[in-house]
């Protein structure tokens, strides 16, 4: 699961830095669309880092936190994030 | 225990009635099982009060807004509501496509105004969404009740909210114990100027609840909590413009916590998944747009994002390396290039994002900014900064509970308090700026005070039980026994301390009363007087009401054709369209300064001139309030000022000094010549001269400004006057067409 979650997180980051060069050549018209590829790409990799982060029995903070109850978040969040961001896509 | 004794005196019973279990524990003999019935009971008993007391409070908090209502009737009054009931309207007849798609036509002649795109449409819809709810519930209720009492249903919610803050803030400070006097907080609560049909009344409740839920979030550090902050956000954005306060306190709050070395996993989660989908979720509503990519006032927010990222990353480095000198090596060069990579962004930042924001907020960091730019703001009165009667007025008590319990914040630092205290102390600043933005503060110094009371009850109730719980230490007092007897034990050498104690308590329950008791007065003398319908006390002390606006507005609504405009001040125009029906050249919404401006530049012509520009706007008719007969102060002439400094900022040929006679403003015979011959003099004055308006004084005497007037005998040219209200408030005036030729 770990390495899924590193894999994840390294394309989703590369996918938005590839959203942005292609934004500065081609130009930002329309701008919502472009806004909501970034922000959908920082979006997941946020919200898996979250998860990692929840999910890891080194942290202290989260102990009493069961990791069904982080996952069934990330899930929500996630059906959430792509919600908006499929409203914002115009 | 504590929080049962608070209550009881908050409800006005003697606090007798809750120490029975107590006293029955000494008389029946103490066996584990009666204990445990009665610890039973006690727990119940507790919920029982506290839900008692949240339903009184709610409902109270209600009733208290409903003044006006009583007095008058259920109708929309001031300005903004009516422009809002007018929109509600109109999404509750057209539906959601036509509400979002809608381009008026009949405000803002001739440009007319994108409705859908312009206006934050929170308020609307949840006045609509529970007008169709009560309606699929089969209750045939107006809409215009559902707005009317909408505001006040909301302030009852707020307060609960408040109280669930104060759980959350109180239950980690005070050790278990939980803070039951945070239904204290809602008692300051009542007198809160939500109390009309406006943004704010939704607003407030949606500042509070998602200040409550980050607060939780970082508290718990779930990824649920985070999410639920970001929608409450969004329901803040959609609400109203003041939604950059918590794009800008939260950030603020995050950047405190690292500061005070107070980073963790739970601040990283809850502040990445709010900051995220809450700035997603704003930016659906088409008024903002990408205000939170591009405006200056938003980019706080997205630079501790970064930074928080950059703190993240850190922290797994340090994890990572166990070599302490290798971590301060890299910590030095992250930090330096962090620091580069920061002033490079500012930099192009600066040269590509907007970073003038938006005036309104100029304003609060530059007080002054808008006396010398932009002369329509500074007109709003309820932009002008707060004098310490408004603060007294409104805060009472809690002004010096405010410091007191700041105090107490410091004293149980975590997280949770330290956002109360910056929330307090920011707003605090805020209100200080503009009168309007004591409703932001209001929840920060109500909780604040409640902490500053809460403690001090707790202290001296302590002390009043003290006695009596040595005795009996096995009894349901709960954590605190061991602590309070032992405390007991060392007390006894002060024998006044016990009667100390209970003379304070009672000096604090009858601050509290009296608190109260200010709060209703004020909200009902202050905040009770519906602006369309003024009241007044009549020659022998009766209540006078004068009905003259909304006789004005249906005048015109029946008397006038449908498609004829209507040229008035800015402030009427909500209530022109919404209850006259006519179109209007300007209203509140002052998007548009050149259009207001050519007003104004039309009010302070003489009349030739006027009479060019009102034929240029296609102008039927002319309203004016003039108080000279009533002695209403918020007549048009003492607003003309404000009408010659808009329109002259935008066509020099006015300029204010002509109006002025050594920089005084005066209408009667010393007036400057301009002043007693410009249209907006003539307007308000017309037939004003043959009419007595007190005894003993001369005809045309003007009981506003006290004085009688300059120029006695008006003579209109181009215009007719055609309606004036009973008492002379509200006068229309019908623009002739031109003359024939021959």
């Amino acid at each position: 699961m770990w390495c899924a979650d590193t894999c994840t997180c390294r394309f989703v980051t590369l996918f938005g830095f590839e959203q942005v060069a292609y934004m500065a050549i081609v130009g930002s018209f329309p701008f919502n669309s472009f806004l909501s590829g970034v922000l959908s790409c920082i979006g997941t990799a946020v919200l898996a880092v979250c998860l990692r982060i929840q999910v890891n029995k080194e942290n202290k903070e989260f102990k009493d936190l069961p990791p069904e109850r982080a996952f069934a978040d990330f899930v929500f969040c996630n059906l959430v994030l792509h919600l908006v961001i499929m409203n914002f896509l115009g | 225990i504590r929080n049962g004794g608070k209550s009881d005196s908050v409800n006005g019973h003697k606090s007798g009635s809750n120490q029975s279990p107590s006293l029955k524990s000494d008389l029946i003999s103490p066996t584990m099982f009666n204990l445990k019935t009665l610890k039973l009971k006690t727990k119940q008993q507790e919920l029982l009060i506290r839900v008692t007391i949240l339903c009184l409070v709610y409902v109270l908090a209600f009733i208290t807004r409903l003044f006006s209502v009583l007095r008058y009737e259920s109708m929309i009054h001031e300005f903004d509501p009516c422009f809002n009931y007018r929109t509600t309207l109109f999404l509750t007849q057209k539906g959601f496509y036509g509400f979002w798609n809608w381009f008026d036509s009949e405000s803002w002649y001739p440009l007319g105004r994108i409705i859908g795109d312009t206006l934050y449409p929170g308020l609307m819809v949840t006045a609509a969404l529970m007008y169709w709810t009560l309606r699929f519930l089969r209750f045939a209720v107006h809409i215009r009740e559902v707005c009317v009492l909408g505001a006040p249903f909301f302030a009852s919610n707020t307060t609960l909210v408040a109280y669930f803050f104060g759980k959350e803030i109180g239950d980690l400070g005070f050790r278990g114990r939980p803070c039951g006097s945070c239904t204290d907080s809602d008692l300051p609560w009542l007198h809160l100027e939500i109390r009309s049909y406006d943004n704010e009344g939704v607003a407030i409740f949606a500042l509070l609840l998602t200040f409550y839920l980050f607060v939780k979030a970082v508290n718990t550090g779930s990824l649920a909590w985070a999410l639920a902050s970001a929608f409450g956000y969004f329901y803040m954005v959609s609400a109203w413009g003041g939604y950059v306060f918590i794009i800008n306190l939260v950030p603020l709050y995050v950047m405190v916590l690292l500061i005070t070395g107070r980073y963790s996993m739970r601040l990283y989660v809850a502040y990445n998944c709010m900051y995220v989908l809450g700035m997603l979720l704003a930016m659906q509503i088409r008024f903002v747009g990408f205000q939170h990519v591009q405006s200056g006032e938003h980019m706080a927010a997205m630079g501790v994002f970064f930074l928080l990222q950059v703190f993240y990353f850190l922290d797994w480095v340090k994890h990572m390396l166990s070599d302490t000198k290798l971590f301060q090596a890299f910590l030095r060069i992250t930090v330096t290039t962090a620091v580069v990579v920061g002033v490079v962004a500012l930099g192009a930042l600066q040269l590509g994002i907007s970073h003038h924001g938006r005036a309104a907020s100029t304003l609060l960091l530059d007080p002054t900014y808008a006396k010398d730019h932009i002369p329509i703001i500074a007109s709003v009165s309820e932009h002008q900064p707060t004098a310490w009667s408004s603060f007294m007025f409104d805060f009472h008590s809690l002004l010096f509970l405010f410091p007191a319990g700041l105090y107490f914040c410091f004293k149980r630092l975590s997280d949770a308090t330290i956002f109360l205290v910056m929330y307090g102390l920011t707003s605090m600043y805020f209100a200080g700026v503009m009168v309007r933005l004591i409703l932001v503060a209001t929840p920060a110094v109500c909780l604040i005070s409640a902490i500053a009371v809460s403690a001090t009850i707790k202290n001296l109730t302590r002390l009043v039980r003290a006695k009596n719980k040595v005795p009996s230490t096995g009894s349901s007092k709960g954590a605190s026994s061991t602590k309070s007897s032992s405390k007991a034990s060392l007390d006894q050498s002060l024998p006044f301390q016990r009667n100390g104690a209970i003379a304070l308590l009672v000096g604090a329950f009858y601050l509290l009363s009296k608190y109260a008791t200010h709060c209703t007065w004020v909200t009902s003398e202050a905040y009770s007087s519906p602006s369309i319908v003024l009241a007044a006390r009549g020659a022998y002390g009766n209540r006078v009401i004068f009905y003259d606006y909304r006789e004005a507005y249906f005048w015109l609504r029946q008397n006038t054709p449908p498609d004829a405009k209507v040229m008035s001040w800015w402030d009427y125009g909500y209530q022109i369209t919404a209850m006259g029906n006519r179109t209007v050249i300007v209203d509140n919404n002052t998007w548009n300064n050149t259009h207001i401006a050519t007003v104004g530049r039309a009010m302070s012509s003489y009349e030739d001139e006027a009479y060019e520009i009102m034929r240029s706007l296609d102008v039927d008719y002319v309203l004016v309030v003039f108080g000279g007969v009533t002695g209403y102060s918020s007549d048009d002439i003492n607003k003309f000022l404000w009408m010659v400094r808009i329109g002259g900022g935008v066509f020099p040929v006015i300029k204010e000094p002509d109006y002025l006679v050594n920089g005084e403003y005066r209408v009667d015979k010393g007036a400057a010549p301009k002043m007693l011959n410009c249209l907006m003099y003539k307007l308000s004055y017309y037939r004003f001269g043959e009419l007595m308006t007190e005894y003993g004084k001369p005809p045309g005497y003007d009981r506003a400004r006290g004085v009688e007037i300059g120029n006695k005998d008006v003579k209109l040219e181009y215009l007719e006057e055609v309606f004036t209200t009973s008492n002379w408030i509200v006068r229309i005036y019908k623009v002739k067409p031109p003359n024939n030729r021959w």
